[in-house]
């Protein structure tokens, strides 16, 4: 266990954790896009920066990757953070203006407007449905490809993929809503910000209803070492 | 499009195989078949995920982030202009202008016909030269806008 | 050439018996003609120069008179195809396949080719020897200087001059520490760009926890306008992979990389062909000099991303994952490649250090100032007259560096600036000029030393059109994890486009200068974090010109298209229509002999072509 200051709050804490995790835990406040507790971090939105002093030296690091430390002191709120937050905020206004979650946090953080030419993008490049894809579902269907401001959300070559299974993960995980999925008669769509999937759902032997897409649960299945009809009904008429 | 028979997959085979199948080299491999098919075919990159076994989307994302790739069919002669720092305090841009206006391509792309893609390169550490315009692996120095026309139509 | 069977040496006496069977077998006195054949000099037709050469000396059977040796680059690009005649060491510059018999017969007879000798500017002299032309008078060629003494394809030419002795020396009489101690007492920095102390790095690596160890050398150079890097691994590549072993035996690794760019056929070519000769004879591989020492190197090539130059990208690179970096709280030298504890260092950093091995720290760090040793080389282009890389001690000022070695801006136009340090890096004025060059006085004025490109500016260099080229360049070349640098560099470089365009508002600088704070402050790895520096330092030196664009839509130095025109000055033209056959668009009609020509405004593409062919300023630009 290490000790450290968090807004002049003494926390105890795990070794190997990170700040943002250990002031979660004490419920103050970090802002972030980015982060999920059950993926790796990627420190991409860089929301979450705070203010450390450590070896008498100060600076600026994301808490979500800076792991704590004993008598580290850590700033979640300045002058320069709020600054920097808010350049980021107006950034992303002006990549995805029309994103109620983007417009949320910005006016929280205090940002009515951006000071620069609108785009029309629903997605910020997070990347936190490519994790939760590769390191939950164990799938990886989709990724960041391309570079810099190019960068985009897709499947291999914007194609519908082999090995997507129709979970919806990407969905649930999205922080901003860019990615959805509804699923209408037999059919479940999956629409990504660049491209869109259909999958076909399997019927309940009992009740009759839809209730998940065919691959998933051959997915599930397979990877459980589950027998040939074990997904013939839905949860409700399983006993 | 022209009509690209079916890459050959042993070529592909061999190449990995030269590799050792390690996939940490995919840079290398990705370059190398390149090199044989003048581009990246997508029969391909699917190939090199199958066979290195990792996903076809990390195929995909490196091969889309890294410059010297192209996924799709290129020129007979690949023009590369120098935007080295050096080349552009001495006019480069004036040069690619002259080029775009003269092929009506803009870089990255291919003429109609297959003859020249045009490419742009970030210095070729000619800097003496400059500007430069690299076509296949012909330098040509101190080039002037009035000399591209010229200089194209030495290429068939 | 002394050619030897290739055996695997295994102790430093079977090492050095080598080494006197080469020397033995050569003439020191023998005529030797040496061509470039670096990258530069081969643009400019050195290869058909190096045939003709070869058939001359074949025609005349004068193998046994004359050698001749194909090198790496001697740095003065300006005046290749360059030729030098040793041991006398005699300098002809812009040589012709033409040239080449008149070369040869007067070599023989021991006599001089006047007429290729390089003319001193000043003083309308003819210069005969390397060494007194001012372009390498004040230059101290440390690692650059063995470039025209080897063929970088044939060890034997790095063995007689002692290479690899250091080697020997270090794994039979030293320990580990010990080099450490003394790469850190010689105060070498790093030579990427960042300057940390390469001895302290060794160190963190050596200790850090890890059950494999890696050592890499970074020829990624995608600083656009230098090419330090390239001309070592081109010219030397045997000196890098000493200092690689050396390294490595220091740190504790027994596999290193070397990762080159595509771009750079040549120097991919001469690592591999030095990685296989030095593993021939034993070398690299298992078992070093029978010392028991094991450590061996491969080859990767880079795609073309300016990012892999930052060490984790160059390193994600290396695993065959997207060049894409990762915060460095956890030390590259702790877990670096796989995980593993990974020392980088890039080319000419590893270069140095055979020289400090060998002639001890003391000597080395008498070179240079308090906090920079040793020397710099620099790639030192743009508006310049001697084009090319200098190799300079440190602490030299950049006066010197531009005045007496570059011999000054081409066609008496006046300086306007100079850019260090690559797209990261800041254009500085001439009120700075006689700054000492050094890691710390670059860093003071608002540059850095980065890698070591040296891009000269003239009064017809526009500085709101550098800035934005700059940020146009890092714009596509973000890698477009992190918000701030992805979508800031993008915002940045439609700032600057409008301001070049004619379209830039009051309050512009203003935003640019807070987006700079923001990428300065958030950015996830130095490429976002430094890329502000070109639009900062033009900002803080060059104001005026921001405002000219933006209040009065003018480009003093007459570069941004959209807002020059070009016109005919009538009283002057005399109709000679150089102009006329110049223009791609024939927007300019000939109105027959000593009438002034025409200019069609709605078809002129303000390309320029006119301006720079009239010799009688006959062509304004406004």
């Amino acid at each position: 266990m290490v000790t450290l200051k968090i807004d002049g709050r003494e926390v105890q804490a795990e070794e190997g954790k990170t700040i943002l995790e250990v002031a979660r835990e004490n419920n103050i406040y970090i802002p972030s896009l980015c982060y999920h507790e059950e993926v790796t971090p990627y420190g991409a939105c860089r929301l979450c920066l705070v203010e450390v002093t450590g070896n008498g030296r100060e600076r600026l690091v994301v808490s979500c990757l800076y792991e704590v430390a004993d008598g580290l002191k850590v700033k979640t709120n300045s002058e320069r953070i709020a600054a920097n937050r808010q350049m980021i905020m107006e950034l992303l206004l002006a990549r995805c203006p029309n994103n109620q979650a983007i417009q949320e946090l910005a006016r929280q953080l205090g940002v009515e407007k951006t000071s620069f030419k609108l785009d029309d993008n629903q997605c910020m490049l997070c990347a936190l449905c490519v994790r939760v894809c590769q390191e939950v579902v164990g799938v990886s269907a989709i990724s960041l490809v391309n570079r810099g401001v190019d960068r985009a959300l897709a499947t291999p070559f914007y194609e519908p993929s082999d090995v997507c299974i129709g979970c919806g993960s990407c969905a649930y995980v999205c922080p901003v809503d860019a990615i959805r999925f509804e699923d209408i008669g037999d059919t479940r769509y999956i629409y990504w910000p660049n491209n869109k999937m259909e999958f076909k759902l399997k019927k309940c032997k009992t009740c009759g209803n839809y209730w998940a897409p065919e691959k998933e649960l051959e997915y599930i299945r397979k990877q459980a070492n589950l027998p040939a009809d074990a997904f013939d009904n839905c949860p409700d008429c399983r006993e | 499009m022209p009509t690209k028979s079916k890459p050959a997959k042993p070529k592909v085979k061999a190449i990995l195989d030269s590799y050792q199948g390690d996939p940490s080299m995919l840079v290398s491999i990705l370059q190398d078949v390149q090199a044989e098919y003048n581009y990246l075919p997508k029969e391909t990159l699917t190939q090199v995920s199958q066979d290195l076994d990792i996903p076809l989307t990390r195929v995909y994302s490196v091969a889309t982030f890294f410059k010297a790739f192209s996924l799709k069919p290129r020129g007979r002669h690949i023009i590369n202009v120098c935007l080295g720092t050096a080349c552009h305090v001495r006019g480069a841009v004036r040069i690619r202008d002259e080029i775009e206006r003269e092929l009506d391509i803009k870089p990255g792309e291919t003429t109609e016909d297959f003859k020249f893609t045009l490419e742009t390169v970030n210095c070729v550490g000619a800097c003496a030269l400059g500007p430069i315009v690299i076509i296949d692996s012909k330098y040509s120095g101190q080039m002037k806008p009035d000399k591209v026309k010229t200089l194209l139509e030495s290429y068939d | 050439m002394a050619k030897t069977k290739t055996k695997r040496l295994s102790s430093p006496q079977e090492l050095e018996a080598l080494r006197e069977l080469i020397v033995k077998g050569r003439d020191p006195n023998q005529s030797c003609i040496v061509i470039c054949g670096g990258t530069g000099c081969l643009a400019l037709g050195a290869q058909e120069v190096i045939n003709a050469f070869k058939q001359e000396i074949e025609k005349g059977s004068l193998k046994n008179k004359l050698a001749l040796r194909v090198t790496g680059c001697p740095g003065f690009c300006e005046r290749g195809p360059l030729v030098v005649i040793k041991p006398k060491n005699i300098l002809y510059q812009q040589v012709k396949s033409e040239d080449i018999s008149e070369i040869v017969s007067a070599t023989v007879k021991g006599n001089i080719v006047d007429r290729l000798l390089y003319t001193d500017p000043d003083t309308g002299q003819k210069i005969t020897y390397e060494h007194e032309v001012p372009f390498y008078k004040k230059q101290k060629r440390l690692l650059l200087g063995d470039n025209s003494n080897i063929d970088p394809t044939i060890i034997e030419d790095y063995l007689a001059l002692g290479g690899y002795a250091t080697l020997s020396k270090v794994l039979f009489k030293m320990s580990p520490d010990k080099v450490i101690d003394e790469v850190k007492k010689a105060g070498l920095r790093g030579r990427g760009g960042g300057g940390f102390p390469t001895g302290v790095k060794w160190e963190s690596c050596r200790q850090a926890q890890g059950d494999t160890r890696y050592v890499i050398c970074n020829c990624d150079e995608g600083d656009p306008g230098a090419f330090m890097d390239r001309s070592l691994m081109e010219g030397n590549p045997h000196s890098v992979l000493e200092g690689m072993l050396i390294g490595a035996y220091a740190i504790g690794s027994h596999q290193g990389y070397i990762y080159v760019r595509n771009e750079y056929p040549l120097a991919v070519r001469n690592a591999g062909i030095a990685i296989k000769q030095a593993g021939e004879l034993g070398l690299l591989g298992k078992n070093i000099l029978g010392s028991g020492f094991d450590f061996s190197v491969k080859i990767s090539r880079g795609g073309g991303a300016f990012v892999c130059g930052e060490s984790t990208a160059l390193m994600a690179s290396l695993e065959g994952k997207v060049g894409e970096p990762r915060a460095k709280y956890v030390h590259t030298v702790e877990k670096g490649l796989w995980e593993q504890p990974t020392n980088l260092n890039n080319v000419e950093t590893w270069a140095n250090v055979p020289l400090i091995i060998k002639n001890g720290a003391d000597w080395y760090a008498k070179v240079g100032t308090e906090g920079s040793k040793g020397t710099k080389i620099f790639s030192l282009v743009g508006k310049i007259n001697n084009t090319g890389l200098v190799e300079v001690p440190m602490g030299i000022t950049l006066r010197e560096i531009i005045y007496d070695v570059g011999g000054g801006i081409p066609d008496n136009k006046k300086f306007k600036a100079v850019q260090t340090g690559g797209p990261s890096g800041g254009c500085i004025p001439e009120s700075s000029l006689d700054l000492p060059v050094d890691f710390d006085q670059l860093t003071d004025v608002g540059s850095m030393m980065g890698s070591g490109g040296m891009i000269v500016m003239d009064e017809n260099s526009c500085m709101v059109d550098i800035a934005k080229y700059f940020i146009n360049f890092l714009e596509g070349e973000s890698c477009g994890k992190c918000v701030p640098c992805r979508e800031g560099l993008k915002r940045m470089s439609q700032i600057l486009t409008d301001i070049t365009e004619g379209r830039g508002k009051e309050g512009d600088i203003e935003l640019l200068e807070r987006l700079s704070a923001t990428l300065a402050d958030s950015s996830l790895c130095a490429l976002g974090s430094t890329a502000p520096n070109p639009v900062l330092t033009t900002i803080r030196y060059f104001r005026d010109e921001y405002e000219a664009h933006i209040k009065d839509k003018r480009c003093p130095a007459g570069v941004c298209r959209e807002l020059v025109t070009y016109l005919i000055d009538e009283e002057n033209c005399p109709g000679c229509g150089l102009c006329v056959k110049a223009c791609p668009v024939e927007a300019i009609t000939d109105m027959g002999k000593k009438k002034p020509v025409v200019l069609d405004q709605e078809k002129c593409i303000k390309c320029g072509a006119c301006y720079d062919v009239c010799k009688l300023g006959a062509i304004i630009r406004k």
